[in-house]
């Protein structure tokens, strides 16, 4: 059974200007452990879709499960880490502090938070940085805080919403590789929302292509990159370019479409 | 001390404004008492005289400043003539108002954020409330009261409590109101309770609004206090010294308890400036 599924989702805004088709007939199936990117142009509807898998947001039309529960159900579970666009740390807390905002709400002792905070701020690196105020780390090093805080609880679907959007190449890079390694060793439902077509087809084992106005799926691509061991080298394989190209006519056949 | 510069010039400024100020305004009453008395006054003369008059329009600044060292060191703390004494009592008043207006600020803030039936109905009655000039209701206030039996400090508090809890529930609604969605939305994933977004989110940032309301507050409170002391019958406090000072034309009273009450208002404000910039490092939003 798949962890999300998405059966003719339809999803209406209601605005000033009349009505903003935000999805429409979205169809997809992802299975547990998988490593899902979402790309397409602006406003085709990726942060809206994974906002009604979070239960942010309510379709107006078509069914959506996970594990087999309604969105909201699956959020009173408390099944998601959520990571948003924007690292959205609480600045008086510290990065120690934040990472513990989840576990004080779920109710953990203090001894399982300390550990947990330790692990995980070890998992994406930050390790000895527990005390720091989010002002004194860099906007990378908030973006992986804000990460980490995702990890701390044990949801086993991880969404992130452009999480590394605002960073530069190199320590993208990094983080990529240190995100693949995470997935490999949690085995998480993982689902991603890139601008970045190098970064989807790098990441995923499934990249969902997607096009606006209205916000619909236009191209399904499983990844036949393998799953286990992918360096960075990988990105000049002919497999990759292959992937990377079919990708891109998916973005320009959902542009002419607009047109 | 580059900041000192600048300000100590617009003091001299004043200063000298002032006594211009004060020249021209009492050599009318030089004039005809030279006219009286058939004398011519010499421009030496004048300045003098102006400067020296036992009820002048316009109290020279070393006049007033004498008054003010009168007042707070030429007088036992206790005498009636203390302006310690009448600060002394301004100020319990004032802190007291300050206190009741700031809880039923924060109160009634809390209440509009999280309900929205009174999101509704009380912002209108709390601007209301603040558009009726507090000259016409206080005296109601000290006679209905005191008709009851309630005088001293608690009449003046209730005064400057309404003055002072405005600001605050405006600037706490604000406050509790920073979260933006995104921040709203991960406590949202959390599947966190209301009372637990409010605890670790809403109040939390709303410091910084909250400190700038209070001084606000604080400040109102003060203002609130002296206008409950000017109605008939208050003996004690800077109202009442500013009131007794006009019944009888003492105006180096007035001033004397006018500048008494704005160093109160600046050291109250200081005061929670100092502890905003404790509690706001404690909690690492200071820089
Ligand atoms: N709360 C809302 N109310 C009204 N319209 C909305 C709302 N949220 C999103 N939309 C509209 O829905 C469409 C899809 O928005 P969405 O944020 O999902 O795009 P996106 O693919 O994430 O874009 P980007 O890559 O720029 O983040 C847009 O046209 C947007 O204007
Ligand atoms: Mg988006």
């Amino acid at each position: 059974m798949p962890v999300i599924e998405a059966k003719d989702l339809n999803l209406t805004f209601q605005t000033n200007d009349g009505p903003v088709h935000a999805l429409k007939d979205v169809n997809l199936a992802i299975e547990k452990g998988e490593f899902v990117s979402f790309i397409g142009p602006s406003g085709c509807g990726k942060t809206t879709f994974l906002r009604c898998i979070a239960a942010l947001e309510t379709p107006t039309g078509g069914s959506l499960t996970v594990n087999g529960m309604s969105p909201d159900d699956a959020r009173r579970a408390r099944s998601y880490g959520y990571v948003f666009q924007a690292a959205g740390l609480y600045p008086w807390r510290t990065i120690a502090g934040n990472i513990k905002l989840p576990l004080e709400i779920m109710g953990y002792s203090r001894a399982e938070m300390d550990q947990r905070v330790e692990k995980v701020l070890d998992l994406v690196d930050l390790g000895g940085f527990g005390k720091k105020f989010p002002w004194q780390l860099s906007g990378g090093m908030q973006q992986r805080a804000s990460i980490a805080r995702a990890l701390a609880f044990d949801a086993e679907i991880l969404l992130m919403d452009e999480p590394f959007g605002a960073l530069d190449e190199i320590v993208r890079d990094k983080l990529n590789e240190e995100l693949l390694k995470l997935w490999k060793r949690t085995g998480k439902t993982i689902g991603f929302v890139t601008h970045s077509i190098p970064e989807a087809v790098y990441l995923s084992t499934k990249i969902v292509v997607m096009s606006p106005r209205p916000g619909r799926i236009t191209d399904i691509i499983d990844s036949t990159l393998p799953r286990d061991e992918r360096p960075l080298e990988i990105r000049d394989s002919a497999e990759f370019l292959a992937i990377a190209h079919r990708v891109r006519e998916g973005l320009r056949a959902g542009h002419a479409y607009d047109e | 001390m580059k900041s000192v510069l600048p300000i100590l010039t617009v003091l001299a400024a004043i200063v000298v404004i002032w006594y211009g100020a004060a020249v021209g305004l009492n050599s009318k009453w030089t004039y005809d008492q030279a006219a009286r008395a058939g004398q011519e006054v010499s421009f030496s003369q004048l300045l003098r005289d102006t400067m020296t008059q036992e009820r002048p329009v316009l109290p020279a600044p070393h006049q007033v400043a004498k008054g003010l060292w009168e007042g707070v060191a030429g007088q036992k703390i206790t005498s009636k003539r203390s302006l310690v004494y009448h600060g002394g009592v301004t100020f319990s008043a004032t802190m007291a108002g300050f206190v009741l207006g700031a809880v039923a600020g924060i109160l009634l803030a809390v209440g509009i954020v999280h309900n929205r039936a009174m999101d509704m109905s009380v912002m209108p009655w709390a601007i209301a409330s603040q558009t009726i000039p507090i000259l016409a209701i206080a005296p109601m206030v000290i006679v209905v009261l005191a008709s009851l039996g309630i005088k001293g400090l608690l009449p003046k508090a209730i005064i400057a409590a309404y003055l002072s809890f405005f600001p605050i529930l405006v600037g706490m609604v604000k406050g509790l109101r920073a979260p933006d969605g995104m921040q709203l939305d991960l406590l949202r994933t959390y599947n966190a309770s209301g009372s637990e977004t409010f605890w670790k989110l809403r109040l939390p940032s709303s410091m910084p609004y909250f400190f700038a309301s209070l001084k606000v507050g604080i400040a109102a409170a003060l203002v609130g206090t002296i206008v409950a002391e000017l109605p008939a019958g208050a003996t004690q406090g800077l109202g009442a010294r500013l009131l007794s000072g006009s019944y009888y034309g003492q105006t180096i009273q007035i001033w004397a308890a006018l500048f008494a009450a704005a160093v109160l208002a600046a050291v109250l404000v200081i005061a929670v400036g100092a502890v905003e910039k404790v509690v706001l490092r404690k909690m690492g939003m200071a820089r």
